[in-house]
């Protein structure tokens, strides 16, 4: 039995998503913008994707822009926004266990002259809006900040954000990276009062290489590419229907707030289920804050290395994930943030859940460990 | 906590004894126009009605949208329901309240008492609850004159409810209290507007839309259904039927003189609006124009558009300028789709030079050169019907 926890990594397709994808590349393949019907055709495909993943952040169609995924739209966010306000400031504040497409985008951006202050986190993961509020004053010209992490699993308090720019009279744009959040629980723009958003297809079971970013109305941003019309020239270049479909159908499925709030009750029950199994181990250590996202489960096997554990795992057919998979192997910046013991550093890893998992995956998984953790050389000193 | 929407009714409440009818009307616009989103309880008494979801999963924000945008309310607040004990009133007025009064500098609370067996008057209740505030917000202070938020605390028999400032509502009169009209859409930017601006005053809405294939492409049929979805958030269901055209304007085109050539093309549109117009039981037909914005809205030329038709045609937009209209299209949200280029039966053999002082005389003689009757006949027999849902 294949045992895959790396949903934060990414998620396995659904049905009817690959379904979408196989029916636009096979029989609607006009290119959008050609003006025979061939090209209406495929308008229209566009336009209902467009539709599906917009009302699944109740916002209107005209506010979403399709990208290559998460990483272009926050690169988008963050540069597109800068630009535009170049002239009110030179301050950005994002969180300093922001994902690396946000950090090393504002590292770039320091070089270029822009000053970027990193909001730390307490040693438990999770960003205090005090230490926010510190942060931002009358130079700010962007702050962005994630909902949920992707390493640890903590939700930042992005609905007080809003408050704070306005009482500090900043002249700055907020931006929200949810992909973790995205469709595990139920998010709207409006409510959080951003001008940014950012989501991704493939970690709600769509395919890889689509994201879009939600862009308020009214509020304009530079583009980081020039070009046709698409997207309103904010993201010139022929649609990739295909996966801007695939991803329309995965945004379809999620269902309405309601049925995403009951899967992550599913999830929480699943994730103290996990926790309390795990608590037996000794040799464990939750990385999570405990009031973190049950969907992710950061834990240290004492010990042994990530990596060492990970490949343990795998030849057992359960995937999991050492830190986030872009770091790939690299020292997390996140846990690093937290100022945790080295050794728990070094023996991180992340369990993902999605609603596919179960219990029994569960048991199998606390069983591998705690066999990986006895039998396995401990080479983390 | 229990959130309810408050509708105030504006003018209906003048209408003397049709005003039964105006509110019965406005509840079932209300009805039909939240159904999609759950189930409520829907009732009026004085002046206000009163809307209360009964699913918990209704989500009020999208409820305060569709209520924002029906005619014949004019303001509407979200309040929070509570049971008629000042104890509850005081906590929830601080619960409900927390994300406004956390922000603002100042304030005063107003008391409406209509159920006079609650035990406090309302002197006494504001004092209460305002103090009660004043104490849980220390960044916050009473202003009676000029507040930045006022907090009004209402006893009536249903209930006691809690709101702060009222919304705009979207004012005008409920549909179809003003009767049908039909509307000729192109697809510009004036088209819609004037739609809503009639639609505001009660109109049911019937859209004539004239194509020209292959002048004009399938796109821009499709543009002009886009606006209407946008236009029937505010006016409900639309029909709209779409006009073949091809066949007059090139009979235009060829036998009629260049200079002439929109003034008889625009009355040869009223004269086949006119015809649907009285299939469907439309007492008037409406247009976007506005006076000297092109040649064709001169006063001259609609008056030469005007005597094609027998029927009263309303021009809401008449005496705005552009900059007015795009206002109107931007609060709306039809401007950026009226923005799309594609080409429509308007901007179709487009003359070089139009007349802009077009005589009446002079467009039937050269209007005479064709037998009309027979061609605006197959125009009307064969519109194409289309349902518009919000």
């Amino acid at each position: 039995m294949e045992i895959y926890l790396d949903n934060s990594a990414t998620t396995k397709m659904s049905e009817s998503s690959v379904k979408a994808v196989m029916d636009i590349m096979t029989n609607i393949y006009g290119n959008p913008s050609s003006l025979h019907s061939k090209g209406l055709e495929a308008e229209h495909a566009l336009k209902n994707a467009r539709r599906a993943v917009a009302d699944s952040l109740s916002v209107s169609e005209n506010e979403i822009f399709f990208t290559s995924g998460g990483t272009e739209a926050n690169n988008l966010a963050v540069r597109g926004s800068v630009y535009a306000r170049i002239k009110r400031g030179n301050k950005i504040v994002i969180s300093a266990i922001e994902h690396s497409s946000i950090f090393e985008c504002c590292h770039a951006l320091e070089n270029e002259g822009f000053q970027v202050v990193y909001v730390k986190p307490d040693s438990s993961g999770n960003i205090s809006i005090e230490n926010i509020a510190d942060a931002v004053d009358e130079k700010t010209i962007l702050v962005s900040v994630m909902y949920v992490n992707n390493e640890v699993g903590s939700v930042l308090p992005v609905e007080s954000v809003r408050r704070i720019i306005k009482r500090k009279n900043a002249p700055a744009l907020f931006h929200v990276d949810a992909v973790q959040a995205y469709g595990k629980i139920p998010i709207k723009p409006q409510k959080i009062d951003c001008d940014l958003l950012t989501v991704s297809a493939h970690k709600i079971h769509g395919p890889k290489g689509c994201g879009a970013l939600y862009i308020k109305k009214g509020v304009y941003i530079k583009p980081l590419l020039y070009g046709g019309e698409q997207e309103k020239k904010i993201r010139p270049g022929t649609e990739t229907l295909p996966l801007i479909c695939g991803f329309g159908a995965a945004a379809g499925e999620l269902g309405t707030p309601a049925e995403i709030s009951a899967r992550l009750k599913n999830i929480e029950d699943l994730r103290n289920y996990a926790v309390s199994e795990l608590k037996k181990i000794s040799g464990i250590e939750f990385n999570s804050p405990e009031n973190a996202l049950p969907y992710i489960l950061n834990i240290s096997a004492i010990g042994i290395r990530s990596e060492t554990m990970l490949h343990f795992l795998e030849k057992k057919d359960i995937f999991i994930s050492s830190g986030s998979a872009c770091a790939k192997g690299k020292k997390s910046h996140v846990l690093s943030a937290m100022e945790l013991d080295p050794k728990r550093i070094d023996s991180a890893l992340r369990i993902s859940f999605s609603s596919d998992s179960t219990k029994e995956e569960v048991d199998i998984l606390v069983e591998s460990l705690k066999e990986g953790l006895n039998t396995l050389v401990k080479s983390v000193k | 906590m229990n959130e309810i929407i408050l509708a105030k009714i504006g003018e209906v409440v003048l209408k003397g004894l049709n005003r039964k009818n105006f509110e019965d009307l406005l509840i079932k616009n209300i009805k039909r126009r939240l159904h999609p989103l759950g189930a409520f309880e829907i009732k009026a008494s004085q002046s206000t009605i009163r809307i209360k979801p009964l699913d918990d999963n209704i989500d009020m924000d999208d409820v305060a949208d569709k209520v924002g945008k029906i005619f014949g309310i004019v303001a509407y607040c979200r309040a929070c329901a509570v049971e008629k004990d000042i104890e509850k009133i005081k906590s929830a007025s601080i619960e409900y309240l927390a994300p406004i009064l956390e922000e603002a500098k100042s304030f005063k609370v107003e008391s409406k008492r209509s159920d006079k067996k609650f035990p406090y008057g309302s002197p006494e209740i504001s004092k209460i609850v305002g103090s009660h505030i004043a104490d849980s917000f220390p960044n916050i202070e009473v202003d009676v004159h000029n507040p930045e938020v006022t907090v009004t605390v209402e006893i009536r028999d249903m209930g006691a409810y809690i709101h702060a400032d009222a919304l705009e509502g979207a004012g005008g009169l409920p549909i179809p209290s003003g009767g049908r009209a039909g509307i000729l859409i192109s697809g510009g930017i004036d088209s819609p507007v004037a739609a809503y601006m009639m639609a505001k005053r009660g109109v049911e809405l019937t859209a004539i839309h004239f194509a020209s294939p292959p002048y004009t492409s399938d796109r821009a049929e499709e543009k002009v259904r886009t606006l209407l979805e946008i236009v029937a958030q505010y006016a409900g269901r639309i029909e709209m039927y779409t006009v073949p055209f091809t066949k007059i304007q090139e009979e235009i085109k060829e036998k009629c003189p260049e200079d002439l050539f929109t003034i008889i093309m625009r009355r040869m549109m009223m004269k086949v609006s006119q015809k649907i117009a009285e299939q469907h039981e439309c007492m008037a037909l409406i247009t976007g124009e506005s006076l000297g914005q092109v040649a064709s809205q001169t006063m001259g030329a609609i008056a030469c558009t005007d005597e094609a038709a027998d029927m009263p045609v309303f021009r809401p937009l008449i005496g705005m300028d552009k900059k007015e209209i795009i206002r109107i299209s931007e609060k709306i949200n039809t401007f950026e789709t009226s923005l799309l280029p594609y080409e429509d039966c308007c901007t179709v053999f487009t003359p070089k030079h139009p007349r802009t002082k077009p005589k009446l005389e002079m467009v039937r003689r050269a209007e005479s050169a064709v037998e009309w009757d027979e061609l605006i006949e197959e125009a009307v027999n064969n519109t194409k019907f289309t349902e518009i849902y919000p």
